[in-house]
This record gives C-alpha cells, structure tokens and sequence, in this order.
C-alpha cells in the first residue's frame, strides 16, 4: 500500500529523494520553537472560519431597518453589513460559534507572532543567514495588524465605526499629505462613500490574507533551506543540528499543537464571548461609547494617542503636525522602523557579520537584552495607558493623574528595566565563569 | 453476538503478528512498543470520535439550549482528544530519536560566481549601457505612473474643499435624533443634548452637535462671538478634533471640589472641552478647539443656527486652519 503511493508519486514527480530528505529534517528540540507554529495554526483556523463567515456577510453600508429576532434592535436604521453581522450570530446556526473563533483566532494570531517575535529578538535568530526570514516575519505581523483592524471595522457596529474615525483621524494627520491619502481611500470626507466598505472588505477577505499567505509559505521555505536554529549543547554546533525528525518524531508534536491551538480556539469561541457586536449597536457618526476598548492589539496606539499632550504643530496657518500624528502614526513607525533596522544596527555596533546557527541565550548579549527589555516595557507601559479609563473604573485611580504620571512613567521605567537588565545578564555571566573556574579547579584536586 | 464479542476482544486485545520481514538495516531508531499508551490513544480517539458525533446531533436538534456552547464544546474538545492523542502518540508510539545533520554550506562562491559570470556576458553586446539604463529607466517609470493613474479615482486626491463643506447656514433650524424641533425654553443645565440640521445628511463629520445649556454669567465668550449663546445655550460640533470620535460625555459636577466646572469629553481619548470658554481644551491629546456653531432663537423659541462653525469640524490635517468652513 505505502510502496505502491510512494512509487506513483515517485514516477510522477521524481520527488522520492526530496521526500527521503523532507522525512528526515532535523527540528532542534525547545518549547519556545513552537511559537511560530502556534501563530500558523492560528492562521489555517482563521482561513477555514473566515470563509465560512463570507457566505452570510454582506459588505454592503446600503441602510435598512433591523426586524429580526433580536428585540433590543427592533426598527433601528442600521448598515446591511451590521444586519448580516447580527443575522449570522443569531439566525444561522453555528454562525455565532464561527465568528466568535474567528476574532479570538485574529487575537491569538498576533498574540503567537509577537511572542514568537520576542523569542527571535532575544536568542539572536534574526542574525545572518535568518535576517531575510525576520524581516518578512515583521512584514507579516504589521499586515496582521492591518487584517484585524480591517476585520472588526467592517462589521459597521459602535465600536467599528469608533475605530475608524479614529484611523481616519491618524491618516489625516500625516503631515502634508494625509487629508489626500485619507479622501483616496474614503473616496470622500469621512464616513467615505458606500464604495469604502467593498475596499475593505475586498482587503480583509482577498488581498491581505493572500499576501500573508504567500509570505508565510516565504518564511517557512527560507526557514527550511536554512535549516532552525539551536541552543549550544553537545554535539550542537554552528555546523551540526541535531534533533527530532519531521518523521515520525515531529509530525505527531506538530498535529498535536495543530489540534491544541484549534480546540482551544472552538473552545474559546463556543464558551467565551467576543466583540458581542448587538450590544454595541450599529454606528452613527453622531454616537459614541464609553469604556470602549479596541483589540488588545491596537491597545498601544491608544495608549499613545492618550498621552501625547494637547497641542498641533502649527506654523501661522498652515498645521504641521496635527496631534494624532504622534500617537497613531510616528509612535508605531517608529517601533516597526527600529525593528526592521536592528539586524543592521547590531552587525554595526558589534562588528559581527558572521554567520549564526547556535542560539544566545539572553545573557550572552547583554546589551541587546537589556535595550530590547527596555523597548518592550515601553511599548506595553503605553499599552497600558489605553486602559487607564478602565483601571479608574475597576481601581478608583484618577485617570487625569495615571496620564501625567504616565508621561514621565513610560520613559523612566523602560530605562530602569533596562538598567537591570544588563546587570542581571552581566551577573549571571559572572556566575557561569566562577563555577567554571571551579570545575576546573576540582577537576586539577582529583587529578 | 458471539462473533461481535470476539471482533471487539480481537481488536482491544490482539496484538499484529508483524510478517517476518526481510533484513534490513534500520532507519528510523527503535524503541519497546507500549501497549498501555496504544490502549490510551484507542480510547482517546474514541473519545474524539464520540464528541465529534455530538456536532450534528446539537446542531440539529433544536431542543438543545445554549446551541453555540455545546458546539463550541463538542468541536473543540473533539479537536482537543485529538490533538491528546497525538501527544501520547509523539511520547510513547513513535520512535524516540534524536538525529543530527550537517547545516548548509554558508554560500557557494563558486556558483555565485558563475552567476555574475552569466549575467556579465549575456550583456557584452550592449555597449552603451548608460543610454540603455536611461532609456530602460524612462520606460519603467512611465509604465509604473500609467499604471497607478487609474487609482486616483479612488476619490478626489487634489481637491480638499470638501474637508470644508458643513450643512449649516443661517436659519437652518435644530432637530433631535427623532426630527423634532429644540424649544430655547426646554434646554436645561446640567445636561447635553444632540441636534442635527433639519432636511440634511446626518451621517457627515459636520452635521451633530451638542447643545448645552450654561448660566449666562458663567460665560466666558471671546467679544466677537458675543451673541452666539443666546439665553446661554451653546451648540459645539459633536466630533471631536482629536480623532474624529463622537463627544458622547458631559462633566457636570454634582459635588463641588471634584472638578471646577462643566466640561465636554470624548470618550476616545478623553479630550477635554470647556464650553464656557469657546470650546478651549482643558486637558488631554486635542490641539484645536471644538468648532462653535452660532445660535439664534427664532420667533416661536426654537433653536436656529446663526451661521456656521467657528472653524472646521473633525480632526486636524494640513489645512485645517487655512480656511472657514463652508454650507
């Protein structure tokens, strides 16, 4: 039976050796290598769930009256795209469970990239020959991010239409040009013309997931003709990998995380609500909620457009830099710009333009954990300042005080972390060296 | 009965009598086999395979409550036995190895330089390469600008006058949510309400407003706009000049040392507007102030405006101060 199947391919496609070869690829042995997987997975469920939900979705913002069973809706005026939302949590059977895993897919999706991301930062794998592979991983997670604003704002519900006032408002404040990016995409001062809606959706459903499909099948090519990473040990060395075949030792743990990441995802989705969009009701330009958070994704950028003290940049009349333009737009460049560029400012700063295949653990570069602690506590102390409303609710915390505290907090804490950080991989250093030097001195004792 | 019985001891309990193979060296390396595990992964797919039928059976019968979480359930612990399975099946069924092999060469020089080499010659009958690089260059640009052209009608790009357009003028009379006229006499302190221009589009950045109600005394206009506020009712563009966000909260003290006065406040960043004083920012991100619109009160006591907003609505861009807006 398996001969038979192995010698049609084989006749077919000449692919036997590959195959042989394929079976037999070394996957190096580590928990945190799985991060990437899980973020593949993520994406195969929100593919199947994401196409299931396009045949009840209609992306259309032509108005209509509500008469369906939900009754707190009950003869409001809202978009078709919001009805066929709402229709297909409650009227379409199973409708409720699949969208409902398809947005905690979406956030599970970028929560793996980003901890993937940060394993990749801190053991060094974005170093030479993986820094093409990294640079498209960060292209993926900036489009994942793109995909997942894209997809809850064009339910058209509240909270949709919140969000994309505000993304209107950041494209808007990009300096000289951003009134006439934002008519080009609108078609019009917002809310935009009817046609909006088809150029998001045909970016949420088509060209997005197809580009991050395409990159995906990049990244992984580029990681397997290089081969993965490892951490030093015996027999590990910049020229040897060693660890689990694909067959039969990986396939199973990799089916086994496939079947984990999707079983808690139906989970989550069958038990655990999400975005209950008739809740938040249809948008009106006129409307608004309060305590309103947006995916924990975006988080940071509200937390940055809160910040930023009140003020446009203005030279007589003509406006520079309006205020959004900081929190919404240069904070997140920025962020992306330093990622993209570390690969070449470390080669630069270090001297090292050699090629890696051994792993650092965090200590063995000191400098680049100790920055890339600190950057990272900044982003999420920034994070955190888009929930200072909910912190004030939830703590009795006064929400003015928790922003000015925050405007020194955010640059003096990551520096701090920082600090520490650098100490504690030095020590730690030192502490493999002494013990070192007493092995060496016991072994000369027995000796 | 009987043979039944016997089909299902034969299969928990018989073991494969493998057929004597040929010998051959091993590939993969080789561990005991574990029947403890394979009873686990049997009953474990079983398992699977029971909440895997449950999917239907909630899905069709209509009598089951909560439909969405027993799916939920049955699917995802049907996936969640699997993936169990599969766990057990990597731990104790396949063959635990460990291999090694040998990374890829770094680069081949040698073949990177074949490449250069190619590439080199099959251009040695183009001597003047600069004109053919000008000439190539031209051509790719054109095509490049030709081709993105037809994005520009994807909305005005050079036309900004829109940005600029409300649906106010003098004399367009105030309505609430359900289309009724705002009496002067019936707008109280100590709340806000919305109002839209009668007959117009109210899904634009420069049709809402918020009305609120201040004692005159309290009033803190610069000159010009002296008269805005008759009998102190005050009418501010409800979109707020952050980001665009609806102004949906109004601070009115209720007990006095908390916060001095009344204030507008968009739930989005929490930008913060005093509209005793034009609309100036008190604290948070906006760098403009809201856009005042000028009210009057006609002969019947309803709420008229008086012109248009004091500068443009929505949120701040490149020219937003340049000009006035428009009806």
């Amino acid at each position: 039976m398996i001969k038979r199947a192995v010698r049609y391919v084989d006749e077919r496609s000449g692919g036997a050796p590959f195959i042989r070869k394929t079976l037999r690829y070394v996957f190096p042995d580590h928990w945190s290598f799985l991060l990437g997987e899980v973020a593949l997975y993520a994406f195969v469920v929100l593919v199947a769930t994401g196409i299931y939900l396009t045949l009840f979705f209609d992306p259309s913002l032509t108005q209509v009256h509500y008469h369906g069973g939900y009754v707190p809706l009950q003869g409001r005026t809202m978009s078709a795209a919001y009805k066929s939302a709402v229709d297909l949590s409650f009227k379409v059977k199973a409708g409720l469970l699949m969208r409902q895993t398809h947005h905690w897919a979406a956030d599970v999706f970028v929560a793996a990239i980003i901890l993937h991301l940060i394993r990749i930062f801190f053991t060094g794998a974005f170093r030479k020959p993986r820094d093409l592979t990294y640079y498209i991983g960060l292209t993926m997670l900036l489009l994942a991010l793109l995909e997942g604003y894209l997809g809850y704002s064009m339910v058209d519900d509240l909270l949709s239409g919140m969000g994309l006032a505000i993304g209107y408002a950041v494209l808007m404040s990009i300096p000289f040009v951003g009134a006439n990016l934002a008519q080009l995409i609108w078609g019009d001062p917002y809310p935009g013309r009817h046609e909006f809606e088809s150029r998001m959706y045909v970016g949420h459903v088509f060209l997005l997931p197809i580009i991050i499909g395409t990159l995906i099948a990049l990244h992984l090519t580029l990681v397997a003709s290089r081969h993965h990473t490892q951490f030093a040990g015996r027999r590990k060395t910049e020229r040897k990998v060693v660890g689990v075949p694909t067959f039969p030792g990986q396939t199973p743990r990799s089916l086994g995380l496939a079947f984990s990441v999707a079983a808690v995802l139906f989970l989550l989705g069958g038990l655990v609500q999400i975005n209950p969009i008739w809740e938040w009701g249809p948008y009106h330009v006129a409307s608004a909620t309060n305590g309103a958070q947006p995916d924990w994704y975006l988080g940071w950028l509200i937390g940055a457009l809160r910040l930023v003290p009140s003020f446009d940049l203005t030279i007589g009349h003509y406006t520079l830099v309006p205020n959004a333009f900081w929190g919404g737009a240069a904070f997140p460049l920025f962020v992306f710009f330093l990622m993209f560029l570390w690969p070449s400012l470390e080669r630069r700063a270090t001297g090292d333009y050699g090629f890696h295949n051994l792993l650092d653990r965090p200590r063995d570069a000191p400098w680049r954990s100790a920055l890339g602690a600190a950057i990272l506590t900044w982003i999420f102390l920034v994070f955190v300042v888009g929930s200072a409303d909910r912190v004030y609710v939830l703590f009795g915390l006064s929400y003015r005080g928790q922003i000015w505290a925050m405007r020194f907090l955010v640059w003096i804490i990551p520096i701090a972390v920082g600090v520490i950080t650098k100490r504690v991989c030095d020590e730690l250093r030192a502490g493999e060296k002494i013990e070192a030097r007493r092995h060496a001195a016991e072994a000369e004792v027995v000796a | 009965m009987k043979r039944f019985l016997a089909t299902v001891l034969v299969l928990l309990f018989g073991r494969l009598r493998r057929r004597p193979r040929l010998e051959r060296e091993r590939i993969v390396g080789t561990n005991p086999p574990d029947s403890r595990a394979q009873m686990l992964v049997f009953w474990l797919f079983l398992a699977a395979a029971v909440c895997g039928v449950a999917f239907p059976v909630v899905y069709a019968v209509n009598a089951i409550p909560h439909q969405t979480q027993f799916l939920g359930l049955s699917l995802g612990l049907c996936l969640a036995f699997i993936a169990l399975a599969c766990m057990v099946m990597s731990r104790s069924l396949v063959p635990v190895e460990e291999i090694e092999e040998d990374y890829p060469p770094s680069s081949h020089p040698e073949e990177q330089e074949k490449v250069e080499q190619i590439v080199d010659e099959s251009g040695d009958r183009i001597t003047r390469r600069r004109l053919f690089v000008v000439g190539l260059g031209a051509a790719g640009t054109a095509l490049g600008v030709a081709l993105l052209t037809p994005l520009a009608s994807l909305g005005p790009v050079f036309d900004v006058s829109s940005f600029f357009r409300t649906p106010w003028r003098r004399g367009v009379r105030l309505v609430g949510e359900d289309g009724s006229a705002f009496r002067a006499a019936d707008i109280e302190e100590g709340t806000f309400y919305t109002a839209f221009p009668e007959h117009a589009d109210r899904e634009q950045m420069g049709a809402p407003l918020v009305i609120v109600r201040l004692p005159v005394g309290e009033l803190r206009l610069p000159p010009e706009r002296k008269g805005w506020a008759p009998d102190g009712i005050l009418a501010y563009s409800k979109i707020c000049t952050h980001a665009g966000c609806a102004i949906a909260l109004y601070r009115k003290p209720t007990f006095a040392p908390t916060e001095p006065r009344p204030a507008l406040v968009c739930p989005c960043h929490y930008s913060t507007f005093d509209p005793s004083r034009a609309g100036k920012v008190i604290f948070g991100p906006a760098g403009r102030p809201l856009p005042q619109l000028p009210l009057l009160i006609d002969r019947r006591g309803e709420l008229r405006a008086a012109g248009n907003f004091s500068g443009a609505v929505g949120p701040s861009w490149w020219g937003v101060r340049n000009r006035q807006p428009r009806s």
